[in-house]
């Protein structure tokens, strides 16, 4: 019981496009992919020749071994005590494990009673069912304070780095923009319809991650480097212009400190707290509902969007030194 | 009065927190944030040190509502209160002499960048300083590197670039070596908190339980620290880190970074391992002779420069070298006088450093020996000041360099073997150390004939600089204290000592 419909409405369809594509009589890429062709300069005999000409004065200035005895020498005894430091360093390593205790034997002296009250009274003094998240965020959260300052001050030496300041106006927008797209495709039809489908689902994920560290495997770390992920796809499939809409430098600056000086001052507060032996008065809440464990929700969160943020911020830098 | 004991914990806190704040700050506010803050943690320490010296004991304080081995905890004493407020001091005094330079080699919209990296590298140093846990350490350590990084290629050029690399390369194999002792260590005993493995060393010591791991572990952490601290053989990234960036940074990397290791091995020796296991140990004569190599062989290299700022650097191989030479000894004496030499060379280098700058600017940029003379009588205060800080690291009696030569002289008396070794090094060191000094000082004073005028000369008088001449009088007059009225700090850093067993 076919119906059998007019040409144009038939080529619209999807199965028209699936069999068209199929056949090969029309490449998706083709009016629609924008790339710039990759190129190495032109090479013809002579400026071969000059270029090793230019190479090999360029060697001889720098290795000078006419005039630079030592350097010689440094560059023989070099070879020769690298080797030897390596295999000093890697025989003193092996006999050095040799002698350590056996692995996974109960009688070692890392199963002592800091480990065994992480394992047993992990839960009731943390209220987190992950211990191991209870161990980082709670027992250990000084720790994990500096740790993620570590992400946030890597941020920004590579900012220091690699960020160029845009030129102002319509044209350095644009030539930007050329700049970006000369190493990267514009309008990838296979990378847009994937990361349309999956970027939803990577982020929703990494949330869930994050949400979840205090309850089973998972984290502030492991979530935001899974959210970066997300956004990063989401970058390259539409470019700039898209992500611009909801995050720019602007965006990164305030949320790494919103993050971290949240975690900062509820930190402070606890540890304030501890110290003095006052009473705290966040609760701990049931062990295994979302809503428990204190304070580690709270600090997963800040370290996950720290994280994701650093992530997103490498990746934009080393494309194109600016948001 | 016991409110004093939260300070530490501020100290660290506030400047952890003032390193997100100066990145959504301008450059305005957030340098006047982190002169603020400097100043502030800076008293805060001096009262830690007043409280711990009332109460006669080091205390400690709880990070959190889990007590030691299970959370994290900092202790404060004599020696690290001591050190606290003066490394806030040293810092405070370097940001003010680089202040012109920073903003005329940085770009403006990095700027706020810089006053990051500073507060979270004083974060680090103060969290390094106070940390009674080795792990806690060894986090704090990586964002002390990562921000030294980010202070030596901030002024960008080739060869701050290079310089950064090279650092990076360097101290992430000297943390990598601490990475490695620490879990050495941490198999071995089980513990983290520094008191805790103390015990546990001990006890495998009197059974004579896994030796061979232990000296591996201890030696990975004193190579490690060594990398970092920049001893000879791995002072090669030195020159190039502290003689191209920016003047403050430079300041900072030679009196603060690497004396921040430099603290953090002392604590290891006495905290961590126990001071009578390591000097027992064959570990200590390694970074003897590792010392003395250095005295001698950065100082010669210093003599061969022929670039102020990069003769500076050498200079410093050469003092790190009688630190080194001071654990060596394995004496409480040795000890105590190479902290009175980390003291004295942090007021003194970064004085140097800064003295150069203003030397410079008087003689068209040009770092050359060639075109420095007569620089003296253009910069009166920095020519003055250079002079004060060449006759502190030579040794010349009423400044802070000559105690701490003395002090080493007193401690290489009572040792039988290391006696003279010492005592030789110590007057080669001192004699090549006066070859370059006062060849820079000389030529600082030698007047320019009409002829040979050069381009570029100009003339810097205090008020047109009033924030570096200030930063300058400080230092000299830290050093002058240092050097004539040296018995307080010995007795705090004695105590100290004492307070750490």
């Amino acid at each position: 019981m076919s119906k059998k419909v007019p040409q144009e409405q038939y080529e619209k369809t999807l199965s028209y496009r699936l069999k068209v594509w199929l056949e090969g009589s029309k490449d998706l890429y083709v009016g629609n992919l924008e790339m710039k062709p990759q190129s190495l300069p032109e090479e013809n005999e002579e400026t071969r020749q000059l270029r090793r000409r230019d190479e090999q004065r360029m060697r001889a200035h720098v290795y000078d071994m006419e005039h630079n005895r030592e350097m010689g020498l440094f560059k023989k005894l070099y070879r020769i005590f690298s080797v030897l430091f390596c295999v000093f360093l890697v025989v003193m390593l092996l006999i050095g494990v040799a002698d350590l205790p056996p692995f996974g034997n109960a009688d070692n002296p890392v199963n002592n009673e800091v480990s065994r009250r992480y394992i047993e009274n992990g839960l009731q003094e943390t209220g987190a069912v992950n211990i191991v998240t209870g161990m980082i965020l709670d027992y250990r959260a000084f720790d994990t304070l500096g740790e993620s300052h570590v992400l946030f001050i890597a941020t920004c030496t590579v900012l220091i780095l690699l960020r160029v300041d845009q030129k102002k106006g319509r044209n350095g927008e644009k030539e930007a923009e050329v700049n970006d797209r000369a190493f990267e495709p514009k309008n990838d039809v296979i990378l847009q319809t994937a990361a349309r489908l999956l970027v939803p689902f990577i982020i929703i994920f990494g949330i869930y991650i994050i949400l979840c560290g205090h309850l089973g495997p998972g984290g502030g770390f492991s979530g935001g480097a899974v959210i970066g992920a997300g956004l990063i796809l989401y970058v390259s499939a539409f470019g700039f212009a898209k992500t611009e809409r909801f995050f720019t430098a602007k965006t990164y600056k305030w949320m790494s400190f919103g993050a971290l000086a949240c975690y900062c001052l509820s930190k402070t507060y606890s540890f304030y707290t501890g110290a003095n032996h006052i009473e705290s008065v966040i609760p701990l809440g049931t062990p295994g509902a979302i809503l428990s464990s204190g304070l580690i929700l709270l600090l997963n969160i800040c370290v996950g969007v720290v994280v994701a943020g650093t992530m997103y911020t490498f990746y934009v830098m080393f494309r194109k030194g600016g948001y | 009065m016991d409110f004093i004991r939260n300070f530490s914990f501020f100290s660290i806190v506030l400047s952890l927190f003032s390193g997100p704040l100066s990145s959504i700050l301008g450059r305005k506010w957030a340098k006047r944030v982190n002169t603020a803050e400097i100043i502030l943690l800076g008293l805060m320490s001096v009262a830690v040190l007043w409280y711990v010296l009332q109460t006669g004991e080091a205390f400690v304080y709880t990070m959190g509502h889990f007590p030691a081995p299970w959370g994290n905890e900092i202790r404060a004493g004599v020696l690290e209160a001591f050190m606290a407020a003066f490394f806030c001091l040293i810092m405070l005094l370097c940001m003010w002499g680089g202040v012109r330079e920073r903003e005329s080699e940085i770009e403006a919209s990095k700027q706020n960048l810089y006053y990051i990296m500073v507060n979270l590298l004083l974060c680090s140093l103060l969290a390094l300083i106070y940390t009674n846990d080795l792990f806690t350490a060894y986090v704090f350590v990586e964002i002390n590197t990562i921000s030294a990084c980010g202070l030596i290629m901030i002024r960008q050029n080739g060869r701050t670039i290079e310089a950064a690399t090279r650092y990076m390369i360097m101290s992430l194999l000297g943390s990598g070596l601490l990475l490695l002792g620490l879990c050495f260590l941490y198999d071995l005993t089980g513990h983290l908190l520094m008191s805790n493995i103390q015990e546990a060393v001990h006890a495998l010591v009197a059974n004579g339980q896994y030796q061979t791991p232990l000296l591996v572990s201890i030696s990975l952490m004193c190579v490690g620290l060594a990398i970092k601290s920049a001893l000879f053989p791995f002072h090669t990234w030195l020159p190039d880190a502290y003689g191209y960036s920016t003047v403050s940074s430079a300041a900072i990397l030679s009196s603060l970074v690497s004396k921040g290791y430099i603290f953090l091995l002392v604590k290891i020796f006495y905290r961590v391992i126990g001071f009578d296991i390591i000097s027992s140990s064959k570990v200590i004569h390694v970074l003897f002779a590792f010392g003395i190599a250095g005295m001698i062989v950065g100082s010669v290299d210093a003599i061969r420069e022929n670039d102020i700022r990069r003769m500076i650097a050498y200079s410093s191989v050469a003092q790190i070298g009688y630190i080194y030479m001071g654990f060596g000894l394995g004496t409480t004496a040795g000890v105590i006088a190479s902290i009175y030499h980390v003291v004295c060379h942090a007021a003194t280098k970064s004085l140097l450093f800064i003295a150069a700058s203003g030397i410079t600017d008087v003689s068209g940029g040009s770092r050359h020996f060639e075109d420095l003379t007569g620089a003296g009588y253009r910069n009166k205060l920095a020519g003055v000041a250079f002079t004060v800080g060449s006759l502190s690291m030579v040794g010349v009696p009423m400044f802070a360099g000559f105690i701490s030569k003395l002090y080493f002289a007193q401690a290489a008396v009572g040792h039988t073997v290391k006696m003279l070794p010492t005592l030789i090094a110590l007057a080669i060191s001192t004699i090549l150390n006066a070859v370059y000094f006062m060849k820079t000082v000389i030529r600082l004073y030698t007047p320019v004939k009409d002829g040979e005028k050069k381009a570029g000369y100009g003339t810097i008088t205090v008020r047109q600089q009033p924030v570096k001449a200030v930063a300058l009088i400080l230092f000299i007059l830290l050093n002058v204290i240092l050097g004539l009225n040296a018995e307080p700090v010995i007795g705090l850093i004695r105590t100290g000592l004492e307070m750490f067993s």
